[in-house]
């Protein structure tokens, strides 16, 4: 597979076109002059570059095809759509500008820093495949542009001022490298899927959650009923939704209460660790430290916060989870306001990478099969970004940047929203192992109440696996799996029978730009 | 009650192919297989007790079935389970973790509950089998039904 690059073959044939249409021109004294058509995007030196006025972001040495990304920059690619007569190399030096040290003019206080080295350098433009008017912009930044360990000093340059910009129609982050150095500066993950499952003494198979329903209106005392029955049925975890906090129908400390009562109640009668998220999301971090710190004196094993409470709250509780031995599971409340559209906002992919720094052990990352939007191989690519050790160039999957995590722990996606028993074939093929699969209305729907749907689903999930494991082909196979797991197991049998049809066949808003072809090269 | 930790508790017990087959997955995976057993099945006994080294060199599931049978025949009444550990970097630990055999009795777990204030509960899972010494706490079936008429 290769895309069509922007090389240096490339530029050449742009050099060349430029010489020839090189034109004649006065200068200020009235001498003929001979200045390159593709003047107004090269860099201005010295006194030319920092006479008081207006110059092109080009001009300001914002726009430098020739530079190479050193080992240690941080990597940035945004789809860029120009205003109509606004070239594209301009309109990446403008975001290289924006969001590095530029400012709308010539200001003459840059010549008192290494400016050079701090302008962020768009390098690289290429058009968008099948995407007229679109280009992908490459922009390097020098580390220490940034704070360590800070995703919010990171967030406030990279998307902090430029997506407002006039210049650009629209603009969205693809994708983003960073060194490892930079990676060393977050702790990432308090506790990582590795540890997670020693933890939990769970292996070889996906884990099994559930939403607690109806998110909203139940009382401490009903929603622990819930929680007891689908933990007793056969799941790993329940969830707490993102919108339950302490409301009058329920307040927080009330529903830990009831929750943990249910958690040790089905522990007994399994003799498997079993957990609840706790959603500690508040409006201040003492709220949060306050429902943190009760949920761990109960002991609780997990902890969960909404991605609304922002970066620097995320990297807080964070901490907080590592100094206390719990996993911290995160929703990601608010996401599609800027991860859907392909032409405007952040890829999921880059909030996956953010939060892999920011360090939590679980988020919700898509389902592909479910409710909710999740093209395939899109979908993979935040897995991958999530689980992988390092990740390879992946253009198929939407990741445009290798990718070392140095060490830094694993996310453990979770896979929520619109999914049943019917599709464990489907969800074990795309999604792997390392997952936490959340049937929600597929649980606490069941027609033979919440514990059975619970039982449906693990007994569906480990036939599915130990199926796998043989060597048997899931893929065409799962219904056939299924339908014979379901003969000694009546639930699943009704689950198959309410739910085996129901499928979410629309089309996905956030695909891949690239398609696996023959090579050429 | 039926303890249901490890990968495949909630499907009717695994026949000894079935077994050998999720062995072979192991192996081809390069994992080394271990087999443990205990008859103290709290959920945070994290120390089974192990039935020999696991099998770094054992490369076909019918020596380590040897070594299930051989754990089964010497602790009938225990719990037995067969491991599979992962030395890639970045994993490091379990792959595949599943119960090869259990007590023909299974009396489970009680809660033990003391009250603290603020309504709140500090909570012990205790197996009623543990409250006898080790080695004597899974009395076989027809013990048990002699025991209890």
């Amino acid at each position: 597979m290769r895309i069509k690059p922007h090389d240096a073959a490339n530029r050449d044939r742009q050099a060349d076109s430029s010489a020839m249409t090189d034109t004649a021109t006065k200068d200020r004294a009235g001498n003929d002059r001979w200045v390159a058509a593709d003047e107004h995007k090269r860099a201005k030196t010295g006194a030319a570059r920092y006479r008081a006025g207006v110059l092109k972001y080009a001009q300001m040495g914002y726009w430098n095809p020739d530079y190479s990304p050193e080992p240690t920059d941080v990597l940035a690619l945004f789809r860029i759509t120009p205003q109509d007569g606004v070239e594209p190399e301009e309109a990446a030096a403008a975001v290289a500008g924006e969001s590095s040290t530029a400012t709308w003019t010539v200001v003459w206080t840059d010549r008192l820093t290494a400016c050079d080295r701090y302008r962020a350098k768009a390098y690289r433009v290429d058009p968008v495949p099948g995407s007229p008017g679109q280009y992908f912009a490459y922009i390097a930044y020098d580390l220490d542009l940034f704070e360590p360990g800070s995703v919010a000093n990171l967030t406030a340059s990279v998307i902090g001022n430029v997506f407002g910009f006039k210049p650009l129609k629209a603009l969205r982050l693809e994708d983003m490298r960073f060194p490892a150095a930079y990676v060393k500066t977050f702790a990432g993950p308090p506790t990582g899927i590795v540890v997670e499952r020693e933890r939990l003494d769970k292996f070889g198979r996906p884990l099994l959650g559930a939403t607690v329903k109806p998110k909203l209106g139940l009382s401490g005392k009903n929603y622990g009923r819930v929680v007891y029955e689908a933990l007793k049925g056969g799941l790993d975890f329940t969830k707490d939704d993102e919108n339950i906090n302490s409301q009058p129908f329920m307040h927080w400390r009330d529903r830990f209460l009831y929750c943990m009562e249910a958690i040790n109640r089905a522990q007994a009668a399994t003799g498997e660790i079993k957990g609840h998220y706790l959603n500690v999301t508040a409006g201040t971090m003492e709220d949060m430290y306050e429902r943190a710190e009760f949920a761990k004196e109960l002991g609780s094993v997990i902890v969960m916060i909404d991605l609304v409470i922002g970066y620097t709250a995320i990297q807080s509780m964070s901490r907080w989870a590592r100094r206390n031995d719990m996993i911290l599971h995160l929703h990601r409340a608010g996401h599609s306001t800027y991860t859907r559209q392909k032409s405007h906002g952040v890829s999921f992919r880059v909030i996956s990478k953010w939060m892999r720094l920011a360090g939590v052990d679980h988020i919700h990352a898509g389902t592909v099969v479910g409710k909710l939007e999740g093209d395939p191989n899109s979908v993979q690519g935040f897995y991958n970004v999530l689980r992988e050790s390092r990740n390879p160039q992946d253009l198929q999957r939407g990741i445009f940047f290798e990718q070392d995590w140095a060490g830094l722990n694993g996310v453990m996606p979770v896979a929520s929203g619109g999914i049943h028993a019917g599709q464990m074939h489907q969800l074990l093929h795309y999604l792997g192992e390392d997952v936490v699969l959340q049937f929600g209305g597929g649980t606490i729907g069941h027609p033979m109440g919440i514990a059975a749907g619970a039982t449906a689903n693990r007994v569906a999930l480990e036939a599915m696996v130990l199926a796998r494991n043989e060597g048997r082909d899931i893929w065409n196979e799962g219904p056939e799996i299924l339908a014979a797991a379901a003969r000694s197991c009546a639930p699943l049998k009704a689950a198959l029978d309410v739910w085996g049809e129901v499928t979410f066949n629309y089309a996905s808003t956030d695909t891949p730009d690239f398609v696996p072809t023959a090579a050429v090269a | 009650m039926r303890i249901t930790q490890g990968t495949f508790s909630f499907l009717p017990d695994l026949s000894d192919a079935q077994i050998a087959r999720q062995i072979d997955y192991c192996l081809d995976k390069g994992w080394a297989v271990s087999v443990e057993y205990t008859d103290d099945p709290h959920p945070r006994n994290a120390y089974w007790e192990m039935f020999g080294h696991p099998m770094f060199d054992v490369r076909d599931a019918a020596g380590v079935m040897t070594e299930v049978n051989a754990c089964r025949r010497t602790f009938p009444e225990h719990y037995i389970k067969v491991n599979a550990f992962d030395a890639t970097r970045g994993r490091e630990s379990l792959r595949l973790s599943f119960i090869v055999g259990r007590p023909a009795v299974e009396p489970g777990f009680g809660l033990v509950r003391e009250e603290g204030p603020g309504r709140s509960v500090r909570y012990t899972t205790r197996a009623y089998a543990t409250e006898r010494p080790e080695g004597e706490r899974y009395p076989s079936a027809a013990e048990d039904a002699r025991a209890h008429g």
